[in-house]
């Protein structure tokens, strides 16, 4: 039958065409995709990953919202270079809870994976407003509006949208105890979706990320996201060869 | 078009247009054709020794290995991957540097000096390390911004110019906090204060404010010399500036214009307080080697003392 066969046969039957050529993209699919989610160490087995709280959430919305990702990546990977200026590269485990993942290969910026704790919040709040007042060279755009209040009503939806992708957000009290065991008590609070408004306020008000706490801004959002970003995961903890054997 | 595929007998789909115009059948160019089948001996090689296909619950790791030290301190070989690849030739130059940086850590302070090799050191793995880390907040060459971040290449040091106390600095991190007096003194007070801590770096200043505000000082209603001393010259375990040298961290003294902006700018530093002094803690951020070549780097920025 192969030997009969000519391409002229696809070439000039559009349906045969269209059938021939969704199998031959799935197989492509099938063998890069679905590895991903049968190998058994592709999510490295570490502490500490955990969602993230409401406040930080909306941050990350309006990192998204903003187009930060236009410019700046959150994944360091395991080249020596990036290593040395952003620190250790990023796991798969420290974005699981990423709807959608911020990884990106765009990078106009310097890569933001391992940003928090890296600079002040007051460093942060004086670059957003205007970059040019601290890196006289840089060529981020000012973003003055963040210090609006920011809008929070609807963060419980936004949780309980996430939480139907997997990310662990509790309703119920066996969630919330499940929460409890993985987690730690401390976290599980924030991961609470009834009590989502009331969890933002707080930590806006106890980071004080902005300089003021009579407003929750959008900066408070922001600054709070920027600065947890990959201190999550304490890797004095782990051997490099550790990691190395999840690859 | 016609013609020539006639005279070379092209073969032709049989497809005619506009009369004249034919649809060619050439086969594959010869070259093309092998092309394509090295690039699948190429992937058959390929698959031989790096990871690739999947099956099940894992995949084939490919014949290739690394071999790096593990934390034994053993030799350790591994299939070819990205991280293993990064661990060895982070070990491997690590190594390089190794004999630099095991002199800067065990020659004290003073003498890094007096080696020339090892101060050349300093000064261009410290440069690459500020730009990095510090530049961000303290500028480059360490300039500072009035209002924001001190300047680490002047000689006037807020919590202390020796190697020991930068070095405590960059470990621990600093916050300086000044409370704020708006609500504690009324406005007459803060700018009688303003006017006598201008006066004590040779500004412009109302004599009668500068004995009012000089008494307040040293009275226990401000309780300003419980921090800044009791001749103002600051309390480096505290963090509280030197008020009697020309040299400003939050008020904006040398920016403004006139002697009204000059009072306004400390008269604001008095009543709202300081607490966005924040130099971020770099122990588990930087490895102790790099915070030693980044604390003899800034001393000598700054001449330190
Ligand atoms: C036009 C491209 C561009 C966009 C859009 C952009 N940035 Fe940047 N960003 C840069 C560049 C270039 C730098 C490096 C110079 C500097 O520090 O300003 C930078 C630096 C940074 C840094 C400091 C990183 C470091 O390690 O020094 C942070 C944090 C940051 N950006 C956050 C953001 C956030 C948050 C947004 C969205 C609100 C954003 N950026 C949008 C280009 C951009
Ligand atoms: C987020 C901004 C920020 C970054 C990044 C930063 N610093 Fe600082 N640094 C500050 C601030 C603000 C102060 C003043 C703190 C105060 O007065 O309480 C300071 C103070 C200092 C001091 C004390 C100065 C004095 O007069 O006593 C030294 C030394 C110093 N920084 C060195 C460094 C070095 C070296 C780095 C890089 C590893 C660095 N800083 C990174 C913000 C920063
Ligand atoms: C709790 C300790 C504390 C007290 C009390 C205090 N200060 Fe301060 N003051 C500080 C610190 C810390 C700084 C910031 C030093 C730095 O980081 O440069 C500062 C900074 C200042 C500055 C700005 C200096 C500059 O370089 O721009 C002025 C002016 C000042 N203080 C005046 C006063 C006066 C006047 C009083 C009394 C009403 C007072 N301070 C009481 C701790 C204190």
């Amino acid at each position: 039958m192969l030997k009969n066969f000519k391409h002229e046969r696809l070439e000039t039957n559009a349906g045969l065409l269209l059938v021939a050529t969704m199998l031959s993209i799935s197989v492509g699919g099938l063998v890069e995709i679905a590895p991903l989610f049968l190998i058994d160490d592709t999510m490295e087995k570490v502490d500490g990953v955990r969602p993230y709280t409401p406040l930080e959430s909306r941050g990350r919305d309006i990192y998204i919202r903003e187009g930060c990702y236009t410019c700046h990546s959150q994944m360091i990977r395991p080249f020596r270079d990036e290593a040395l200026r952003y620190g250790h590269y990023s796991l798969a485990a420290e974005s699981k809870y990423d709807h959608p993942f911020q990884w990106g290969s765009k990078r106009t910026g310097p890569d933001l994976a391992r940003v928090g704790g890296k600079y002040s919040n007051e460093w942060q709040v004086q670059h957003l407003i205007q970059p040019k007042s601290v890196v006289p060279e840089s060529v981020m755009p000012n973003y003055p509006w963040l210090m609006s209040p920011l809008d929070y009503a609807d963060v419980g939806d936004r949780l309980r949208a996430l939480r139907t992708t997997g990310v662990p957000y509790s309703l119920s009290q066996a969630e919330y105890d499940a929460n409890v065991k993985q987690f730690g008590a401390e976290v599980a609070k924030t991961l609470h979706i009834p009590d989502a408004q009331k969890n933002l306020v707080a930590q806006a008000q106890e980071g004080n990320y902005d300089g003021d706490r009579a407003i929750v801004t959008e900066m408070d959002g922001l600054v709070a996201y920027l600065q947890v970003l990959g201190t999550m995961v304490d890797f004095s903890k782990y051997k490099p060869e550790d990691l190395v054997k999840y690859r | 078009m016609a013609d020539s595929a006639q005279n070379q007998g092209v073969q032709t789909t049989g497809h005619v247009w506009d009369e004249t115009l034919q649809e060619w059948n050439n086969p594959l160019p010869v070259w093309w054709t092998y092309s394509f089948y090295a690039t699948i001996v190429f992937a058959l090689v390929y698959w031989t020794f790096y990871p690739s296909w999947p099956f099940g619950k894992s995949f084939l790791p490919g014949m290739a290995q690394i071999t790096y030290t593990n934390a034994q301190g053993q030799e350790e070989s591994w299939h070819w991957n990205t991280r293993a690849k990064l661990l060895k030739e982070t070990q491997e130059a690590n190594a390089q540097q190794m004999p630099y940086y095991a002199k800067l850590m065990q020659t004290p302070f003073e003498q890094i000096g007096k080696d020339p090799e090892l101060s050349s050191f300093v000064v261009s793995a410290g440069k690459v390390a500020f730009s990095d880390n510090c530049a961000a907040c303290h500028q480059a060459g360490g300039a500072g911004k009035v209002g924001l971040f001190p300047n680490l290449a002047d000689d006037d040091w807020i919590y202390g110019g020796s190697h020991e106390k930068i070095q405590e600095t960059l470990v621990k991190g600093r916050r300086g906090y000044m409370p704020p007096f708006a609500e504690a003194l009324d406005a007459a007070q803060i700018d009688a204060l303003a006017n006598y801590v201008l006066s004590l770096s040779g500004g412009q200043a109302d004599a009668a404010k500068v004995a009012t505000g000089k008494e307040l000082f040293h009275s226990q209603t401000a309780a300003c010399y419980y921090c800044h001393g009791d001749n103002a010259k600051g309390r480096q375990d505290v963090g509280a500036a030197n008020l009697t040298d020309k040299v400003w961290l939050w008020a904006d003294v040398p920016g403004a214009a006139d002697a009204e902006g000059k009072l306004a700018a400390v008269k604001k530093v008095i009543s709202g307080g300081m607490a966005k002094g924040v130099m971020p803690a770099w122990e588990g951020r930087l490895s102790p080697e790099q915070i030693k070549l980044l604390t003899v780097y800034v001393h000598e920025l700054g001449g330190g003392k």
